[in-house]
């Protein structure tokens, strides 16, 4: 079970390859992995998006996606599991977050892994700051 | 005797802060430790935490404390 919140851009594919080559005893343990790739799209609520500013309140953040990882493990058998957060300036294109579930079977794998991301949109606290052709817009946040 | 208060996104641009530190004497809860820092009504869109933890309004708040103010978290549509 891991969890990292990050300032730089990182690569979902390598770190699902490293967490399982650093997790030796996981080797033959899991027969599904369920992925889920979240990534800054280049347009939103019909505008063309440059960057987003993503802040979080760290010490809650991380406190939050532990708690629910956790829900997660004690609801279905889970193998082991793997968070990646940005946070800070992103680029179109540019990964957001990566969850990833290893488990025995598929059903557990995708129902752990959609339960963390949906339950991250709601309870986790990030606010997204979009930079449009028209300047910075926070998102779903009234002035 | 003190409580560190702390101010995210749209909400810390508004108040032009993004972290106060009060004295705690005559805080009672989190409504107070509001007016204690900002010179408008609560907000009815935002949310707060004390100690890392969601928190209502008429939740107590005691020395030491971290409590946060910020507008909805954005997850972005499904």
């Amino acid at each position: 079970m891991k969890i990292r919140l990050v300032a730089d851009a990182f690569d979902p594919w390598q770190e699902i390859v490293r967490h399982q080559t650093e997790q030796p005893g996981l080797a033959g343990k899991f027969g599904a992995t369920a992925v889920f790739v979240g990534t800054l799209r280049d347009f939103n609520q019909g505008e063309a998006v440059q960057a987003m500013s993503l802040e979080h309140y760290a010490p809650m953040t991380e406190k939050h996606l532990e708690r629910l990882t956790a829900e997660a493990t004690s609801r279905w058998p889970i193998a082991d599991m793997l968070v990646i957060h940005r946070y800070g300036e992103l680029r179109p294109n540019e990964p957001i977050v990566l969850v990833v579930c290893w488990a025995a079977h598929r059903d557990s794998a995708f129902a752990a892994c959609r339960y963390v991301i949906d339950e991250l949109k709601t309870r986790a606290p990030f606010w997204k700051q979009e930079l449009t052709g028209k300047g910075r817009r926070w998102v779903g946040q009234e002035k | 005797m003190s409580i560190t208060v702390r101010f995210f996104a749209s909400l810390r641009e508004r108040l032009g802060k993004g972290q106060d530190i009060i004295d705690s004497k005559g805080i009672g809860n989190v409504a107070d430790v509001w007016q204690a820092c900002a010179q408008i009504p609560f907000p009815d869109n935002v949310l707060a935490a004390v100690n890392m933890e969601y928190a209502r309004a008429d939740q107590p708040v005691t020395d030491g404390d971290e409590v946060a103010f910020f507008p909805p978290v954005t997850g972005g549509a499904r």
